[in-house]
């Protein structure tokens, strides 16, 4: 069952595994984001989303931006330590732990997605693909959701709806370009340490296909 | 107690004479998109203050303890004493590394009133599990372009003997700040009650937040800062928690327009219109601060 999204935003920050502190983004949204903002809309364990191809509809354009970070996580380990003793002392002190770093994030973002889903092997007897598609097709003409999805980061939130007549649709925006290899997205068969697949992305007139998960071109 | 309800919710302050989120980029300038001449406050700016205002109110205790501090607002006894954990015999499938690490997990939500609300990545031997807060903010823009006013300042003292003798006991010293006359910015956020469920975030919490945001301005005074106050806190209530009607349109209800001639220097200088006829069913529209 295929759906189609337009998303768009006012900022955007799909950052590429290898340039994670100072963050920078790739300049398409990656399959592994646009899958995201189909399950924030509807995601069960029954089904399993896969997105075909990606429409830039806006021009590529960036900012440069640098905040204030802390560079720890919460340990768990002191935190067990502090449940079994009663005591501790567990906070982050901001401005030991700080710091100062640059992203570089998209502009005013507008893509068009298309995704499919297909049903797991959780897929209990009484799941059927025209059940949830009936239930995603409602709410995303409704606009609702399990949780506003976001281009990349949380902080940037996107607005979604559901194209179901393409016939006065915009155009891509008129460029083609290879744009190396991209994050396609996390295997989590060994949910422990999810291992990154990659794919060579090309978009051709503003448009990126995407191959399929088990397709020849996406190598992990 | 958690939420049966989604959010969003629209909130304006405006900054008089002061700088409300400096650029490191920038030499510590006000923010600005600079394309538009917009000014900018980052989500962190206003989380910072939520997280401030939350640890001043409750005093830093169980459960409204705050996991991400700033040194200057606490730096107070250090060790303190947290509810016992009640631990449960339940046999679940999970393996039990895995319910262990839930089990903290849990456990800092239930004690930290940040990591329930915006969610924190936490580090378990496993995985890096990760706690999605039910609250989402975005950053917030300035309605008209800004501009950066920068003032020097003297100061009539020196830091350093070396300097008291290379001014040959002038001792005065330069120095620059910068403000932004008069800026009105608008802040979208997000609440997701499904999100809420998984923190245990509850009604309480969602009453302290709003909370927080009507009053974070007022303690959070400094030299830098200038005037900054809370203009307008407008909710949206959905029936239903996964929402009734698309964030956007309900953005486009509210519309901030300036009125007057010239620059604008005060909050009288705008309008706020809301299109209450267009509000659409099954959501409610709570006015917390007009």
């Amino acid at each position: 069952m295929g759906f189609c999204l337009e998303v768009s935003g006012e900022f955007a920050c799909f950052t590429r595994p290898e340039m994670k502190v100072e963050r920078v983004s790739y300049d398409v949204i990656t399959p592994s984001a646009a899958r995201s903002i189909f399950e924030a809309i509807l995601w069960k364990p029954a089904i399993q989303w896969q997105v075909t191809q990606i429409d830039v509809l806006n021009p590529i354009k960036w900012m440069n931006l640098r905040r204030n970070e802390v560079e720890s996580i919460v340990s768990a380990r002191t935190a067990q330590t502090a449940m079994k003793e009663g005591v501790g002392d567990l906070g982050i002190y901001v401005d030991e732990q700080r710091q100062q770093r640059a992203s570089l994030l998209l502009k005013d973002v507008r893509y068009r997605i298309y995704a499919q889903f297909s049903m797991t092997d959780q897929a209990g007897p009484q799941d059927s693909a025209a059940k949830f598609a009936d239930m995603f097709r409602r709410r995303a003409e409704k606009g609702q959701c399990f949780n506003q999805p976001y281009l990349g980061c949380r902080e940037f939130s996107c607005d979604f709806e559901l194209v179901s007549d393409k016939s006065d649709a915009v155009e891509p925006i008129e460029e083609t370009r290879d744009l190396g290899f991209m994050l396609y997205d996390l295997d989590y068969t060994d949910s422990a340490s999810p291992s990154p697949l990659f794919f060579r992305a090309q978009m051709k007139n503003g448009c990126v296909m995407v191959p399929s998960r088990d397709s020849q071109e996406v190598r992990g | 107690m958690s939420l049966n309800n989604r959010y969003e919710f629209i909130f304006l302050f405006d900054v008089k004479d002061g700088n409300p989120n400096g650029d490191p980029d920038a030499g510590n300038l006000p923010r600005v998109d600079a394309e538009t001449g917009q000014g900018l406050v980052t989500d962190v700016c206003l989380k910072r203050k939520v997280r401030n205002y939350v640890g001043l109110v409750k005093e830093e205790t169980p459960p409204y303890e705050i996991y991400i501090k700033e040194k200057a607002v606490l730096n107070r006894n250090n060790l303190r004493a947290y509810e016992a954990l009640e631990l449960k015999h339940e046999s679940k499938k999970l393996p039990k590394k895995e319910e262990d690490a839930k089990k903290v997990t849990q456990w800092m939500c239930r004690n930290f009133f940040d990591i329930r609300t915006f969610g924190a990545v936490m580090s378990t031997e496993i995985n890096t599990g990760q706690v999605r807060g039910p609250i989402q903010i975005n950053f917030a823009r300035s309605i008209d372009p800004i501009v950066s006013a920068e003032h020097s300042i003297t100061r009539m003292a020196v830091t350093t003997e070396k300097e008291a003798e290379q001014q040959s006991g002038d001792n005065r010293t330069m120095g620059r700040k910068f403000t932004v006359p008069y800026g009105l910015y608008r802040c979208h956020g997000y609440v997701s009650a499904n999100l809420a469920k998984q923190t245990g975030f509850s009604e309480d919490d969602l009453q302290l937040f709003w909370d927080a945001l009507i009053n974070m301005l007022d303690h959070d005074r400094s030299a830098s800062r200038g005037e900054m106050s809370p203009c307008a806190l407008y909710v949206f209530k959905h029936e239903s928690p996964l929402g009734n009607a698309p964030a956007r349109k309900l953005f486009e209800l509210v519309e901030v327009k300036k009125i007057s001639e010239g620059p604008a220097r005060s909050f009288k200088d705008y309008q706020v219109i809301v299109d209450q006829d267009k509000l659409p069913q099954g959501v409610e529209l709570i006015k917390l601060l007009d």
